[in-house]
């Protein structure tokens, strides 16, 4: 039973999360993994589930996951490209859970740029 | 783990028809073999309004919209789309101007001009999971308005808002909260109304189905403003699935204690209850729905006194429109100002049209007041089917009128549309092309009024009859001049002396075709001809004899052998026994045959 508006704010924040993939359209960051046949065999699920929690905990609400088609660097699979408003985007390769995790907390909160795993950009 | 992809499967009634369900169902077991189910997940929304399109399926995050997915092509989807990142590109819509595919809903002409109020949460949510609604800020305002607001502070911004009723007439809704919050009586009633009974209306079907909390927390805020208890939804028995979502919705509503007794801790007390009609279009009628609650016939009564001071069990009644409601949530949430800048001097906000008829996207869409009916036909509907001339728009229903193409330019609001003899009705709106006689057009409408009038008053019904008799004259061919004075003369008379809202606008049809398309009356009347080639007793088939090669294939099908002629010599119709079923028209391959 809800007894006040803070307990419906609770129920908001709560079930939050479920709008999240819904609202794409209106978020500025993308971030996309490769998952073809080569970046999924390289562990790509992994990946893309690795930054959508990371997203969450990190409270980052206007980014979008989407996974994409080859992007044609299979020897540096599971690939990651990180698009930010008003700069180039920037692909980083042979990115596991915990380099995901650690592109999420870094570049996509922070700005910086992981320099050694670019692969472009 | 957390869902990272979203497939969203249109669950309105006209997907639904179109097999929306079983799409459904093959994408949830594709996915659960391809062990994806704790990833992604499938879930059924209310309308997205491309019902021309349907089923449509919209992937999530990646803001894929997919048009006509049947069961095959759901399992592409999932292959290609949701296991490997391919967009399936068979089922992308198509611009036909361009023929290029658009994988994104906001890039689809049928939807670049729409703003969302009334329809914000239909195709995003799951209509049947009140968690969803409270995350899209559902019932915030309804917390906002009993904890912060005075019941005078609720009309003033509704009253500032500018919003009107979205059911027909087009009053002020804050003006009409007012009037009911000054009757003074221990009880009071809010009503919604949902007896949607236009033909090929369905905006109010489509906020039930798709977004029920919407109307039940407008109700709630309309109930504490004028400091009524209870509510009644009445809506008709046609509409089992918006019926079957609303019970969902009050049931989760009440265990939540946003419906109940004293909601948000405070000392206001809500609940409301379904009424199921029986269908009559008349119950529509806010005085004769009250009688139908009441379990009377449904039978409009006289106001003065108005629902306001007089309504429902003898108590003061607010009754709105299921789309006005949709409204009052988020003008509490954005304030006045923001609804107010949205639409014209005198209409504000948006309206929910079902485009029909000849146009290439049915559907529904949501438009800001103001918008021409152009821009809705040409750019929204992408024009006339098949490449044919425009010939009228029919908006209002059976109350309404038709607007021919020297207006296509208005600005759509509420008192533009009467000024030109139509209006705004519920929002259905009938694209009608060079095929289309007005003369039987307005009989088609004439027919509805007189079968759905409800026989009180002797004006609406035996008047509607007599126009009636009037039209079908004309339309057999045996119409005179005086029955043209006549017609226009009983049709003023309707309007001016019946009971209710129904006799008052039913002859508008007649009205505003003979204003607009008074040829079409004379051609029947004088020429005795159907120039849409419709009307059937007024049709003449001929054989063109430069371009009749005697192939003898009219004579054959002809199912009362009245084509006579020998095999590769000109063939000729025996015009008294013709029945003029048009078989022959439709068979002959050399465009030998013609009607007049």
């Amino acid at each position: 039973m809800i007894k006040s508006l803070e307990e419906l704010k609770k129920i908001r924040e709560q079930y939050k999360d479920t709008l999240q993939n819904r609202e794409a359209e209106e978020k500025n960051i993308k971030i996309l993994v490769g998952m073809a046949t080569c970046g999924i065999a390289a562990g790509a699920r992994n990946t893309i589930n690795a930054i959508i929690e990371e997203v969450r905990k990190e409270n980052i609400d206007n980014a979008v996951v989407v996974q994409t088609g080859c992007m044609g660097f299979c020897y540096a699979e599971p690939t990651v490209e990180v698009r930010m408003p008003n700069s180039e985007p920037i692909l980083y390769g042979k990115v596991d859970s915990e380099r995901a995790r650690e592109i999420v907390k870094r570049h996509v909160k922070n700005g910086e740029v992981i320099r050694e795993w670019v692969l472009r950009g | 783990m957390p869902v990272r992809m979203e497939l969203l499967v249109c669950g309105g009634t006209g997907c639904q028809a179109s097999n929306s369900n079983r799409v459904l169902e093959v994408l949830r077991e594709e996915i659960k073999n391809s062990n994806l189910e704790n990833e992604v997940s499938v879930l059924m929304t209310g309308c997205f309004g491309f019902c021309e399109k349907g089923p449509i399926v919209k992937v999530m995050p990646d803001n894929v919209f997919y048009v006509e997915v049947d069961e095959d092509s759901a399992r592409k989807i999932v292959a290609e789309h949701v296991v490997k990142g391919r967009v399936y590109q068979e089922k992308l819509y198509v611009e036909p101007d361009t023929n290029e595919k658009l994988p994104e809903q906001s890039k689809i002409p049928f939807y670049k001009k729409q703003i969302r109020i009334a329809l914000r949460n239909c195709g995003k949510i799951d209509p049947e999971n009140i968690n969803e609604y409270i995350a899209a800020d559902g019932y915030m305002a309804l917390g906002k308005v009993l904890t912060e607001m005075t019941p005078e502070g609720v009309i003033d911004i509704v009253k500032r808002s500018g919003l009107r009723g979205r059911g027909g007439g087009g009053f002020p809704t804050g003006v009409k909260w007012e009037a009911t919050r000054k009757s003074k009586s221990d009880i009071k009633y809010v009503i919604c109304n949902a007896d949607e009974g236009d033909p090929g209306a369905f905006m109010d079907r489509s906020i039930l189905e798709g977004d029920p909390h919407s109307v039940l927390e407008g109700m709630a805020i309309a109930a504490y403003a004028i400091g009524a208890q209870f509510g009644y939804i009445y809506v008709r028995a046609e509409y089992p699935l918006a019926i079957h979502r609303l019970r969902i919705a009050i049931s989760q509503a009440r265990e939540l204690g946003l419906l109940g007794k004293n909601i948000f801790g405070t000392d206001f007390c809500f609940d409301v209850e379904i009424k199921i009609g029986a269908g009559a279009f008349i119950c529509g009628e806010e005085t004769a729905l009250i009688n139908s609650i009441e379990g009377g016939r449904g039978e409009p009564t006289v106001k003065p006194p108005y629902p306001a001071q007089v309504g429902l069990w003898k108590k003061p009644t607010n009754i709105n429109n299921v789309e006005t409601f949709a409204n009052v949530a988020p003008i509490i949430l954005n304030g006045a100002e923001w609804f107010a800048s949205i639409g014209t001097e005198k209409s504000k906000g948006t309206k929910v049209f079902a485009l029909a008829g000849k146009v290439n996207n049915v559907g529904l869409v949501e438009v800001p007041m103001g918008i021409t009916l152009r821009e809705i036909i040409y750019e929204l509907g992408g024009g006339i089917k098949g490449g044919k001339k425009f010939k009228a728009v029919q908006t209002g229903g059976p109350s309404g009128g038709c607007i021919p193409a020297e207006y296509l330019d208005t600005p759509i609001d509420y008192d533009n549309l009467t000024a030109l003899g139509s209006m705004m009705g519920s929002g259905g709106m009938i694209v009608m092309d060079e095929d289309d006689c007005m003369v039987n057009i307005a009989k088609f409408y004439l027919e509805f009024s007189c079968d759905e009038s409800c026989g009180r008053c002797t004006a609406c019904r035996v008047g509607n009859k007599r126009l009636l008799e009037i039209l079908n004259k004309i339309t057999e061919g045996k119409g005179e001049m005086e029955d043209l004075e006549m017609l226009k003369e009983l049709a003023e008379t309707v309007k001016d002396s019946s009971l209710c809202g129904l006799g008052q606008t039913s002859p508008n049809p007649v009205l505003s075709t003979m204003k607009f398309f008074y040829d079409e009356y004379l051609a029947h009347v004088r020429d005795k001809e159907c120039p849409a080639g419709v009307c059937k007793e007024l049709l003449k088939y001929y054989i063109i004899p430069e371009k009749c090669v005697g192939c003898t294939a009219c004579a054959k099908v002809c199912p009362v052998n009245v084509i006579h002629g020998e095999p590769k010599k000109v063939h000729v119709i025996d015009r008294d026994g013709c029945i003029k079923c048009g078989q022959c028209y439709k068979t002959c391959r050399f465009g030998a045959i013609t009607r007049k």
